[in-house]
């Protein structure tokens, strides 16, 4: 029983982190519709931007959040304007572009880092907090609730605002959101930067746990293209939700079977979503479609 | 009689597949005018672009004496001018009075939101009492009340609906162009409809042009195209 539990709690734990990188892939899926494999590398600078900030200024990785949002803010807008934006017309070129980016942003990063890798401390999570036998580290506790609470706010910005209104009004027929006056360049740009900055805040968080290398982004993107499938691709409580799923089926077949079996895991999630359920966990039936409606 | 919508030499199509040609029409304001046409003749594609969803590769387009031949669908919406597409359009997973308010999303009608929202609701009190529903769970008819209420939303001057009656019953169809007839006279809007068959265009239109291949090919008060042999022949779907 203590066992069980104990599994259960690490895949939670886990499910947070997976949640967490998946937030911006799952936005940006679901409101452009393009399946953007540089999101990986997005948290990947994200992660290095809270060590920069860490190792020059001294700044606590949670601190460094308020600098490295705004900045991966601003590198989403370069990266939108120069290799999405121009391919607008073409959305599986923009596939092949985000694909390059991650190559282009994984050497650049290692040629910076010449492969040393980096860690990031921080005193404001160096508690832990124990029930019974469980033990849970501060770091990995504020994963969890960042996921949480950004998921909340996203999800009541996207149901409650007039801009969250006009971006799911784009997801669901970006013609008629033409005709209501809205921008849908305009709201495709936003969401891409909204989704860059988030990938950023993901990084920052994570980055105290984990050992900071340029391909560490290749971690992320498998189990978040699993998390977004399944979640309902562009559901924010969907990618919650998903995010824990494969957190915990990971935890548990890493226990009971072999931890190596991870990726082979995400891999039939995906698999199994896709032949049973294309719609994900809370996807409307059709949704998927609708955001393909033509827009010309 | 002040001329709201002029469209000289116009042509549009879709890449490089032309589509329309040369088209020439108008619409005076307090007017309401009907282009009648075959399924495939490139209505939608003239509503599409006036309304700025496509841009004419040659002519010009004047609302209200200003052009907007190469005025984005976003910014013309703001000028008045409105349109209910084709099977209404609306977003499905988003309740009826969420479709509303994004149809006051341009600036200009932005602030007037909770007045038109009122004013909308009295004309069409069957919205009123679905404003929570999903707009994907409307009936046939209901969708395309809520797409012209959305469209009315924006305070528009011209009126523009693409095929409003297709896909209803006829009784369905009736109650909605009295629905229209009585937007015409309380809202003070101008309307430019496309429709496949003449009876479905009816009484209320005062004008009507006919187009056949991407070409207007006849024009007149709706009675004498209604009594035109050749308007019968093809369009009363005899
Ligand atoms: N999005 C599009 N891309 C390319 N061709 C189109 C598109 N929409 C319509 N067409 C073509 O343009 C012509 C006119 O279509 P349309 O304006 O929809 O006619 P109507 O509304 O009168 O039925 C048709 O031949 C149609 O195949
Ligand atoms: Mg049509």
């Amino acid at each position: 029983m203590e066992t069980l539990l104990n599994v259960l709690v690490v895949g939670i734990l886990l499910g947070g982190i997976y949640g967490l990188v998946s937030i911006g892939l799952n936005l940006i899926f679901g409101v452009i519709r393009i399946v953007n494999f540089a999101q990986g590398e997005l948290v990947m600078l994200g992660m290095y931007g809270a060590f920069l900030a860490y190792s020059m200024l001294g700044l606590d990785p949670y601190v460094s959040t308020l600098i490295v949002m705004p900045a991966m803010f601003l590198f989403g807008v370069i990266v939108q304007r120069v290799a999405i934006q121009p391919l607008q017309a073409e959305s599986s070129m923009q596939i092949f572009a985000t694909f390059g980016l991650l190559t282009v942003l994984q050497n650049v990063v290692l040629v910076f880092t010449r492969g040393e890798g980096y860690s990031v401390a921080t005193k404001v999570a160096s508690f832990s907090i124990a029930i019974g036998e469980i033990r849970i580290t501060g770091t990995h506790l504020i994963i969890l609730i960042a996921v949480t609470a950004i998921s909340v706010l996203l999800h009541l910005f996207l149901q409650r605002t007039l801009m969250g209104k006009s971006i799911r009004a784009v997801t669901q027929d970006r013609q008629a959101a033409r005709l209501m006056g809205i921008n849908v360049e305009r709201t495709f740009m936003v969401t891409f930067d909204i989704g860059s900055a988030l990938a950023g805040l993901a990084g920052a968080l994570i980055a105290p746990i984990y050992t900071l290398s340029p391909g560490i982004g290749d971690n992320f993107i498998l189990a978040a293209f699993a998390v977004v499938v399944l979640g309902g691709l562009g559901s924010v409580a969907g990618a919650w939700a998903g995010g824990m799923i494969v957190g915990i089926v990971e935890a548990f077949a890493g226990y009971y079977i072999d931890p190596e079996l991870k990726q082979a895991i995400w891999f039939l999630i995906f698999l199994l979503v896709l032949v049973i359920r294309p719609t994900g966990l809370s996807g409307q039936v059709g949704a998927e479609e609708v955001g393909f409606r033509e827009q010309s | 009689m002040s001329r709201l919508l002029e469209v000289l030499g116009m042509s549009a199509g879709y890449g490089l597949a032309p589509v329309l040609h040369d088209i020439g029409l108008y619409v005076d304001s307090g007017e309401v005018v009907a282009v009648i046409g075959a399924n495939g003749v490139g209505k939608t594609t003239l509503l599409r672009t006036i309304a700025g969803i496509i841009q004419p590769s040659a002519g010009r387009i004047a609302f209200d004496g200003r052009p907007i031949g190469s005025t984005p669908a976003h910014d013309i919406v703001g000028q008045g001018l409105a349109l209910v597409p084709e099977g209404g359009r609306l977003f499905p997973f988003m309740t009826v009075l969420e479709n509303l308010e994004l149809g006051a999303f341009n600036p200009s009608s932005r602030e007037k939101t909770r007045t038109t929202l009122d004013e909308v609701m009295m004309l069409f009190p069957i919205l009123a009492e679905r404003k929570t529903q999903l707009a994907g769970s409307l009936s046939g008819g209901e969708r395309q009340m809520c797409a012209i209420a959305r469209a009315l939303m924006s305070r528009p001057r011209l009126l523009m609906l693409d095929e409003p009656s297709a896909g209803l019953s006829p009784v369905m169809v009736e109650r909605v162009f009295d629905m229209l007839r009585s937007v015409v006279a309380s809202r003070n809007v101008t309307v430019l409809l496309v429709e496949q068959h003449v009876e479905d265009a009816p009484e209320i239109a005062q004008r009507a042009y006919v187009i056949e291949r991407g070409r207007i090919v006849k024009t007149g008060s709706g009675a004498e195209l209604m009594n035109d042999p050749d308007v019968q022949r093809a369009y009363m779907g005899l």
